[in-house]
């Protein structure tokens, strides 16, 4: 067989190949880590996988300046110290630093509003890099946007480094709502929609027709407790995003643990209750209402 | 008529329910042993295995699952269900646990990381209707099965030439790769059959 013969038979970074992976974190906790050591107290915990990063979204707010793409060394070291998925965060629209990211080999890309944008007016090309990405959003216009650039995974934004759960309820229950306002138009209203939604006709459509996102969608920003991410779970999040609210509290490793057992039986009261006794602090928290515009996460992306 | 079981504690368990609907077959989650008990036969499906062995840990499952396949009930894993169902496994974690239901060494992540993953076309001993299109996601290959197990399908061409990613011993199945993301479902469809006949 030629080379060639060999490469249109095995083929990387397809839709199929990246979407898929997405699946294969559904029901599961993806947590901030900032250190190796954060990384193996996840990964004991039960995490699908880690966010690395060099500082949580809680430490971002309090110490301001520009938050940029992690140091290599850094992510070099959590991808040596875990057997699970290893994910790292791009500024929105800075190619570049995914670029990056790719070469090193992480697992997964988030294009996220927590660090600092890189371009005001567009978002990364997804298509062309073999590493998948996730994007946050806070609606169904905003999650067709991100996917018709090639996100292969869609997170609630919430609103991250608040310990506030308020801002990614909001942002669940408006996807859902969007979502199943489209299974009852019918074929003329799409078009309509699609315009009110700035989102391609073509993905619109095929909400409509399948009554959910082409795409994996998660919940993220603001979930500090396991009662928090069962809640998300069940408002239809496939699972969630974990930032400052596992390593801001009291008891890392039991929290995160519970958390997982929680988003797995999210519709089990008695396990959740269970699992949420003697967790020590959770992270303090901020008042989502009282934050600045210019401090609010969620309003950036476009 | 059976009823076919899907773990459901972390992966895509709804991928594997939907390929066994589309199958006219009764499908149901399995999270909690009285779950188990009423099953004919259990789908591991694709996820993170170190999350799945830790949650069928916590929640009381590991042993009636274990006990279960030893005793004949047809089992079948998909990538971390692959994970699951071999006896020993490399690149591991030194705490994770494996059911044991099929007498083979499985690699984790044998391929690469993500940037890694691919589809490719495997072709199925037994399993008719020409080469299986098939989706390989951080996914593990056996390195060595032991007597009474039969391999199935291996990789052809490339650097992972002649690795083994699908096998059967007995009553349960194992692939490397995940049907239920493509729609094809003939070893969906065999295991059903498994699954009637055991």
């Amino acid at each position: 067989m030629t080379n060639d013969q060999a490469t249109a038979l095995n083929t990387t970074g397809t839709a199929r190949v990246k979407r898929g992976m997405a699946d294969m974190l559904k029901g599961g906790v993806i947590m901030d880590v900032v250190t190796p050591e954060q990384a193996k107290i996840a990964e004991d915990a039960g995490a699908v996988a880690v966010m690395a990063l060099e500082r949580v979204p809680a430490d971002i707010r309090a110490e301001g300046g520009v938050s940029r793409m992690s140091d290599p060394d850094m992510i070099d070291g959590i991808i040596e110290a875990v057997s699970i998925p290893v994910m790292a965060k791009a500024r929105i629209g800075h190619f570049v630093e995914a670029q990056v990211l790719q070469s090193l080999g992480v697992d997964y890309i988030d294009e996220s509003e927590v660090l600092t944008p890189a371009d005001e007016a567009n978002h990364i090309d997804k298509w062309p890099f073999t590493v998948p990405f996730v994007c946050g959003a806070t609606n169904l216009g905003e999650a067709l946007r991100r996917i018709s650039e090639g996100a292969a995974m869609i997170r609630s934004k919430g609103e991250a480094g608040t310990g506030n759960v308020v801002e990614a309820t909001r942002h669940m229950r408006q996807i859902r709502a969007d979502v199943k306002r489209l299974t009852v138009l019918d074929e003329a209203e799409l078009y309509a929609a699609a315009k009110e939604l700035r989102a391609p006709f073509d993905l619109v459509q095929e909400v409509a027709k399948a009554g959910r996102l082409p795409v994996v969608l998660f919940t993220a920003g603001g979930i500090a407790t396991p009662a928090d991410a069962a809640m998300m779970m069940q408002l239809g999040a496939e699972g969630v995003f974990v930032g400052s609210g596992i390593f801001k509290s009291g008891d890392p490793a039991k929290r995160a643990a519970a958390i997982v057992k929680a988003t797995a039986f999210h519709d089990d009261a008695d396990v959740v209750a269970k699992v949420s006794r003697g967790l020590g602090e959770a992270m303090v928290g901020l008042n989502v209402q009282t934050l600045p515009e210019t401090q609010q996460f969620a309003k950036r992306g476009w | 008529m059976p009823t076919i079981g899907v773990l459901a504690l972390q992966g895509d368990t709804a991928e594997h329910l939907r390929a066994l609907a589309d199958l006219s077959v009764t499908a149901v989650p399995v999270r909690r042993p009285t779950e188990l008990e009423k099953v004919d036969g259990i789908v591991i499906p694709g996820g993170e295995s170190t999350t799945i062995g830790k949650l069928l840990d916590a929640f009381e499952l590991f042993t009636p699952l274990r006990e279960r396949i030893a005793a004949g009930m047809p089992a079948y894993g998909s990538c971390a269900g692959m994970i699951m169902l071999a006896s020993e496994v490399l690149d591991g974690r030194p705490d994770q646990r494996v059911l044991s239901a099929v007498d083979m060494t499985v690699r984790r992540n044998a391929f690469g990381r993500q940037v890694d993953s691919f589809e490719t076309d495997v072709v199925l001993d037994g399993i008719p209707g020409g080469p299986f299109r098939t989706v390989f996601i951080r996914a593990p290959w056996a390195e060595r099965v032991g007597p009474g197990v039969e391999v199935v399908g291996r990789i052809s061409g490339g650097a992972a030439n002649g690795k083994i990613v699908a096998v059967r011993a007995g009553c349960v199945m194992a692939t490397a790769f995940h049907p239920e993301v493509t729609g094809d479902l003939r070893i969906h469809r065999a295991f059903v059959e498994l699954v009637r006949h055991a």
